[in-house]
């Protein structure tokens, strides 16, 4: 309960990932703070751990992090070997402290993939997500010309699993929790949104390609249908998407007239 | 100062039509010519870029991020307002420009608003285009629900992640843009200074967070989008990284700013669990649909709460405002809570919270109604507190959210500075003295994707622009002016965090300039702003190198600007001699500690103009002219 565990604070041993740039070696590092609130989210850990660092003169934990509400997809942290830790539908900046008990050893480090460079301890650079969402993920229609909003019925259990799908922070947890480090949930969950939508038909072809080359461009790995994804991620993005993009690609790959690869021109 | 709204003629009901008439246009060919720095991606700047580039600019879009789409817009959960009458309660257009300007306790300009409410309906359908999934009846057909100080359903949402999926659209609009190279995207880029050539808007300096590297980007104009400046209070529901340091260094450039003291305090937050607390979280006001709220009649009762019987609860919103109950605008609904509170009769254990009860309507409903409508922010509720907010009320209490004030500007968002247009929350525009729920998204996408590609193209088609690259003077200054800041600041090595330093800003900012204000606590603040001003210059410290990610020297940078702005803050506020929307002097109120506004004397906007270092800002007035809304008690009794 909020506000009424004060009295109760834990000790927590941490072994944080510190690796200084790309091109360096990093190791994991130990520290340990003494009065852990079990209130505390576990950035609010971080806060206090850099808070003593910095006051030290050592160089503060860089790590990615800004809503702090579980919805920019920012924070991405490997706790103990989980992207995002051990509570299910939960981002790192959701989990509090009080999943942990005193005297806990926990581990730290970055998302880990080869899509992912490390950019500085537990930030790494995620933009090959950008690309494929750049690739295809959008409906093509520019502003002024849409008409009334009531004149598509979209059925309420189709609009619901759009939204479903749509609910992505693309924070690539799938990404780190996949052995191969495919990126298949995500454009999965972007090309089903789409393709579930009547407003998503007129290119779905187009899309479904277009990303999923862009994916192989980029170096994320193939799906190999093992669904650590799904069970990683904080938003508990379904791996029907998968088997929905695979018809899709399939369709695609049949119908379409798709004669691009990546690049229009 | 010249504050010339330029608010067009005619009818309100025309005006915005008749503007986009006589507004010049570029004509297609020539609109590859010209260039546009757009700063932001949240709803407004994501949507100005992609309108921007649809139309054939060239635009330059800078986001502090890895990604746009983390801009803070995608937390706003309830929902967007729109004048489209779907449930045929007699809404419309005029009627969401009356609610707005009333809501905003009439401190805001009628063309504006008017022009807002009129692109409300636009915005829905090219939001449904772009494939944003917005809640749907059994029909097919778009659902509503109701929000704070309006007796119409007129909000459409998309569960509780409203925001996200508004943003996801104006995301991915601006996304095919940057894949048709009409956008070039330039992200972990954080903007430091605004460079002006002939007295107008040619481009931006900023620093790249990944590599240190300081970068000048040049162009035909510029367009800040970088949202609000609620975490001069620390605590808010702002995300971390939002900050003032964008619209701060352009007003040091000469950009006026409107209205600094008009905050919004909202009145449904988690409360405050302990010092290491970093941020607050919003639970939508879309739960006081559904929700009840009340606290003990008697502040002793520490029974746990559904012990209490009924007639020992009180309902005070129910109470005090019956035509709007628990629907009560935010300012009010928070000076409530307060009050309810500073009498002693809060709940849970710091005594600062009161009960947000969904008992009645699970009985009502039942739970999977209540669930299908409130279940991500049930389980967001749950996930901070370790609490069920389906068997215990949730605890609420007001927090920080929004900032009406902004950079000051006219008709057109452009801002004092020619060639410097600004939109969205960073702006001073709409919203008056208090913003509605589910208005500040309806702002963010008329903006961008609705005002700016007319007023743009009025200023691009209408003003001489000399050629100007990043080789010429005024950007070499400007670029050794921010190299010199931050290495001023890095060079302090004092003992004090740039969070430690914060965190104090923030409280001496809400014991004295927040939910209720006056002249004492106002002075007070003006004493100790500038003290903590040079304990931050003299007491900072930033470990690591400024050439590469440093997160402490980007926060060192906001909080510095922060401290500025917080100070401008308590002048404008203590100017302001009257109590209006979510500026509450306690001096001012009536006997039933309503705001008492002073029409005679304030029925203006203050537009602060920067002076220089050391200086005291000067404030300048633009009048508000009621023509079609008449000037009243704001009353939801």
């Amino acid at each position: 309960m909020a506000g009424n565990n004060n009295s109760r604070t834990m000790r927590i041993n941490l072994k944080v990932w510190r690796q200084q740039n790309e091109k360096v070696q990093g190791n994991l590092v130990d520290y340990t703070l003494d009065s852990v609130s079990p209130d505390m989210s576990f950035l609010e850990m971080f806060d206090v751990l850099n808070e003593q660092l910095v006051k030290k003169g050592e160089e503060p934990v860089a790590f990615a992090h800004d809503c702090r509400e579980g919805i920019c997809g920012s924070c991405a942290m490997v706790i103990d070997g989980e992207p995002h830790g051990p509570q299910t539908g939960t981002t790192t900046c959701q989990l509090h402290m009080r999943s942990f008990s005193d005297g806990d050893t926990i581990v730290v480090e970055p998302f880990r993939a080869k899509a992912f460079p490390v950019v500085k301890d537990l930030v790494t650079n995620r933009t090959a997500l950008d690309r494929i969402q750049a690739a295809g993920g959008y409906v093509t229609v520019s502003t002024g010309n849409a008409p009334d909003g009531n004149a598509i019925p979209i059925s309420k259990e189709i609009a619901d699993l759009a939204m479903d799908a749509a609910a992505c922070i693309q924070c690539g947890a799938c990404v780190a929790a996949c052995r191969n480090g495919s990126a298949m949930l995500f454009v999965s969950a972007k090309v089903s949104q789409l393709a579930l939508l009547p407003q998503g038909q007129a290119e779905r072809d187009r899309r479904v390609s277009r990303m999923v080359w862009q994916m192989d461009e980029e170096d994320f790995g193939s799906c190999t249908n093992m669904g650590s994804c799904a069970a990683a991620c904080p938003k508990e993005i379904k791996v029907e998407n998968i088997a929905r993009i695979n018809r899709e690609y399939a369709h695609a790959m049949l119908f379409g007239r798709v004669s691009e690869r990546v690049s229009d021109e | 100062m010249n504050l010339d709204s330029k608010i067009p003629s005619g009818h309100i009901s025309e005006k915005w039509t008749n503007h986009q008439f006589e507004s010049k246009l570029v004509n297609p060919a020539n609109r590859r010519k010209f260039s546009v720095i757009v700063v932001g991606t949240g709803l407004a700047g994501a949507s100005a870029s992609a309108s921007l580039a649809e139309l054939g600019y060239n635009v330059k879009t800078l986001c502090i991020h890895d990604s746009p789409r983390r801009a803070h817009s995608i937390a706003a959960q309830g929902g967007i307002n729109a004048a489209k009458n779907y449930q045929n309660d007699g809404d419309s257009v005029y009627r969401l420009f009356y609610d707005t300007i009333k809501g905003g306790d009439f401190r805001a300009r009628e063309a504006n608003v008017h022009r807002l409410a009129e692109n409300s309906v636009k915005i829905i359908d090219h939001c449904v285009a772009l494939g944003v999934p917005f809640a749907r009846e059994y029909g097919g057909l778009l659902a509503n629900r109701s929000f704070g100080g309006a007796q119409v359903s007129r909000t459409f949402y998309a569960r509780g992640q409203t925001g996200q999926q508004l943003l996801l659209g104006a995301y991915s609009a601006m996304m095919r843009q940057v894949d048709a190279k009409k956008v070039e995207l330039l992200n972990f880029r954080e903007m430091l200074d605004l460079v002006l050539v002939d007295g107008k808007a040619r481009g931006v300096i900023c620093r790249n967070v990944l590599t240190g590297e300081i970068e000048s980007h040049a162009a035909d104009a510029v367009i800040l989008a970088t949202g609000g400046y609620g975490n001069v209070f620390y605590l808010s529901t702002n995300a971390k990284w939002s900050n003032a340091t964008a619209i701060w260094r352009a007003h040091k450039r000469g950009a006026a700013f409107g209205n600094p003291c008009f905050t919004q305090i909202h009145p449904t937050c988690i409360p405050v669990s302990g010092d290491y607390q970093s941020k607050l979280t919003l639970m939508s006001e879309s739960l006081r649909n559904d929700g009840r709220v009340w606290v003990p009649k008697n502040g002793t009762d520490a029974r746990s709460p559904d012990l209490i019987p009924e007639d020992e609860r009180d309902y005070y919103l129910e109470r005090i405002y019956p035509s709007f109950g628990n629907l009560a605008p935010r300012d009010i609904a928070s000076r409530a809570a307060k009050f309810v509170c500073d009498e002693g009769r809060g709940v849970g254990n710091t005594k600062l919270a009161v009960y947000l009860d969904f008992a009645a309507a699970i009985k009502r409903d039942g739970r999977p109604v209540i669930e299908g409508k409130y279940g991500n922010l049930f389980q967001m509720y749950e996930k901070i507190t370790g609490e069920n907010p389906y068997k215990v009320p949730m605890r609420i209490y007001p927090a920080v959210h929004y900032t009406m004030g902004g950079l000051w500007v006219d008709y057109n968002l452009q801002s004092t500075i020619p060639g410097l247009h600004v939109l969205g929350e960073a702006n001073f525009s709409d919203h008056g003295a208090n913003r509605l729920g589910a208005s500040a998204l309806m702002q963010g996408l008329s903006d961008g994707y609705f005002v700016i590609p007319t007023t743009l193209a009025n200023y691009l088609g209408s003003t001489k622009l000399d050629k100007v690259d990043v080789s010429h003077q005024a950007f070499k200054d400007a670029r050794a002016g921010v190299e010199q800041g931050i290495s001023r600041m890095m060079n302090i090595k004092g003992g004090k965090t740039a969070d430690e330093l914060h965190r104090k800003l923030g409280k001496l900012m809400w014991d004295n300039c927040g939910m209720a204000r006056n002249e004492q606590s106002l002075n007070k603040l003006l004493e100790e702003i500038p003290k903590l001003r040079d304990e931050f210059w003299n007491d900072l410290r930033i470990p690591g190198d400024a050439a590469t990610l440093n997160q402490e020297l980007e926060r060192a940078g906001r909080v510095a600007d922060f401290i500025e702005l917080g100070e401008l803050m308590a002048r404008d506020a203590l100017e302001r001699r009257e109590s209006c929307g979510g500026h509450f002097r306690t001096e001012f109120q009536t006997q039933d500690n309503e705001a008492q506004r002073d029409d005679e004397k304030f029925c203006h906007v203050a537009a602060w103009e920067y002076q220089g270092e050391g200086k005291a800002a000067k404030r300048n007035t633009e009048a508000l002219n009621f023509e079609y809304v008449k000037l009243a008690t704001r009353s939801y009794k």
